[in-house]
């Protein structure tokens, strides 16, 4: 336990270090883009336990996203102290402000989100695989559906004037905990668990081990994660819309998983990178050669020549250790014992 | 009689098709029970109707004094009764040691914060499942390759491997659906040898469903054959080899 302080701890320094960096010797565009990169990796690794460990492919994630956005947001630009008696608003300041209150207004994102994963997951996770995958789609639309009719956060013009409380140093702390946490959770008795319903849950459940159960508990940690991202995407990009958690969002997590390697912490984290960065760096070729589209179409070539070459993913199901740079390194080999 | 398992008049129909037709099965604590009969006798559907996989159209099942049936698979594994599959069903993606691991997943008296905080809770209980699991594969003799993949295991240690996973639930009562088949006839040997240590080391009452008849009457004390659903014969191997109708079951009409 003091090991995982220790580890925690080491991942918020570094954090803090590349929020120095960042704040200080890089441009705002580049920044903006390694800021996403940070919300991508929590929405990439957050899903790979549903999708990767699990093998419940769920469409949802844009909507668990949403649900965190909307609320930590509301939060921190809407919602005020109220007097029942004197019946107004007893501060002008919105219920959690300033630095602190950030934080507060993150873990609400993600209570929500996760209360919704287990909504959501007692009824559709009884579904097996396309039909999951619609089930969650629905979710997802519902969301932003919902969200465009409700006045009280803006219709379909979304929330504005969000503070811009998550710099670099929030995201990439909450994207450490939990790199950390989905790795702790993958090496443990309850993601064996996991990978036993993905192999075969007929086996599985034979070894006592509650499927349903255990699905509902991956699908509330994803959403959990998926919240706190849109949280930190809501106080980042200062003003969010139910456009922004569309279907295409949801595609494009998923889409981060299978290039990176399914099932693999490591293939998410470099997944949601490459897919990040991708469609900026291409921007600027486009800009060069002055054909506009071709960004698009390069996309789908890249993609495209991925399934072909690698169906399985950067890293397939491997993760990055000590022992795969070893068996890299050529000329340093050790013979087995 | 104190069964440890006692099925009475358990049917399952599949539309018109009578699977299993009112088949009594009476297995008494600590004993080695053979079920056998031709092809689509309905031994396996048995099998799937006493650990809860298909619900029995009639009759009961009653496991250590408690009627079973209509509990699901899980409810029935953790009252302590695992099998294994006639088509070989191993988590492959995951390592040898930690398929085995799997089964003693359920034992597990910590709540996932544990593992995500890594407190003294977790690390033990890991260490609980590695020894158990650890154990069980020298006792199967796989512990040489605890670290491959199962995917990577040649047939046979595939087999084995299933045995030590359900033998990890710490059953009281382990269903083996055809362990022997397509192994050659030295691997059938060491594993005759297996299934009567897994009774008399580990106190396990074993229920064997097997088409390899030198098996089947070495290692087994009570033998019941089915034949179309029915049960057609049921005693001692002694009994069985002589009874008229098995031998005609086996060799077509006398």
């Amino acid at each position: 336990m003091l090991r995982t302080a220790g580890i925690l701890a080491a991942g918020l320094a570094a954090a803090f270090a590349l929020n120095l960096l960042v704040a200080n010797a890089i441009p705002p565009y580049p920044a903006l883009v390694i800021n996403l990169c940070g919300i991508s990796i929590i929405l990439a690794v957050s899903l790979n336990v549903i999708n990767g460990l699990t093998g419940q492919f769920s469409l949802g994630h844009a909507g668990f996203m949403a649900i965190g956005a909307y609320v930590s947001a509301y939060f921190t630009t809407t919602l005020r102290y109220f007097d029942p008696e004197a019946a107004r608003y007893i501060s002008q300041a919105p219920l959690l402000d300033g630095l602190w209150g950030f934080p507060l207004a993150l873990m609400a994102g993600g209570i929500a989100a996760a209360v919704a994963g287990l909504v959501v997951g007692i009824p559709t996770l009884r579904l097996k695989g396309d039909y999951l995958a619609i089930a969650t789609l629905g979710f997802g639309e519902i969301v932003t559906i919902l969200l465009a009719n409700f006045r009280q956060v803006g219709g379909t013009k979304g929330l504005t004037s969000i503070p811009g409380h998550a710099d670099t140093f929030w995201i990439y702390g909450a994207a450490s905990v939990c790199i950390t946490f989905s790795l702790f959770f993958q090496r443990s008795t309850f993601g064996r668990a996991l990978i036993a319903i993905r192999e075969n849950e007929l086996a599985a459940e034979v070894m006592g081990i509650g499927a349903a159960r255990m699905k509902v508990i991956a699908f509330i940690y994803g959403a959990f994660f998926a919240g706190i991202a849109g949280g930190l995407f809501a106080h980042l990009m200062l003003s969010i819309s139910p456009a922004n958690f569309g279907f295409m969002k949801s595609v494009e997590v998923v889409v981060m998983l299978v290039l990176g390697g399914l099932g693999s912490m490591t293939g998410a984290v470099v997944g949601a990178v490459i897919l990040t960065i991708l469609p900026e760096a291409l921007r600027d070729i486009e800009r060069e050669v002055n054909l506009s589209g071709l960004r698009m179409a390069l996309y789908a070539l890249i993609l495209i020549l991925l399934m072909l070459f690698r169906p399985q993913g950067i890293f397939g199901q491997r993760e990055l250790s000590l022992k795969l740079l070893r068996r890299l390194v050529p000329g340093r080999r050790k013979e087995s014992p | 009689m104190n069964a440890l398992l006692e099925t009475r008049l358990l049917t399952i129909r599949f539309g018109g098709l009578c699977a299993v037709d009112c088949c009594d099965l009476a297995i008494a604590p600590g004993q080695l029970f053979g079920l056998i009969g031709p092809n689509g006798a309905g031994k396996t559907t048995v099998f799937n109707m006493i650990t809860g996989v298909y619900l029995p159209s009639e009759g009961t099942v009653h496991f250590d004094g408690r009627l079973i049936n209509g509990r699901s698979p899980v409810q029935v594994a953790r009252m302590g009764i695992s099998r294994t599959f006639q088509n070989i069903r191993l988590f492959d993606e995951l390592s040898v040691l930690e398929n085995a691991m799997t089964g003693a997943h359920q034992h597990a008296r910590i709540n996932l914060f544990d593992s995500l905080l890594r407190t003294r809770r977790h690390h033990r209980e890991e260490q609980r499942q590695r020894d158990k699991a650890y154990r069980l594969l020298q006792f199967m003799g796989l512990e040489d390759r605890a670290g491959l993949p199962a995917k990577a295991l040649p047939y046979g240690h595939r087999r084995r491997l299933e045995i030590a996973r359900a033998l990890a639930t710490e059953p009281k009562l382990l269903c083996l659906d055809e362990p022997a088949a397509g192994m050659n006839t030295g691997e059938k040997a060491e594993l005759a040898v297996l299934i009567r240590r897994i009774r008399d080391e580990l106190g396990v009452t074993v229920l064997l469903i097997e088409h390899d008849m030198k098996l089947v009457m070495g290692i087994c004390e009570i033998i019941q054959v089915l034949e179309y659903g029915k049960t057609i014969a049921r005693g001692t191997p002694a009994e069985i080899q002589r009874d008229p109708r098995v031998i005609a079951a086996y060799l077509g009409g006398a």
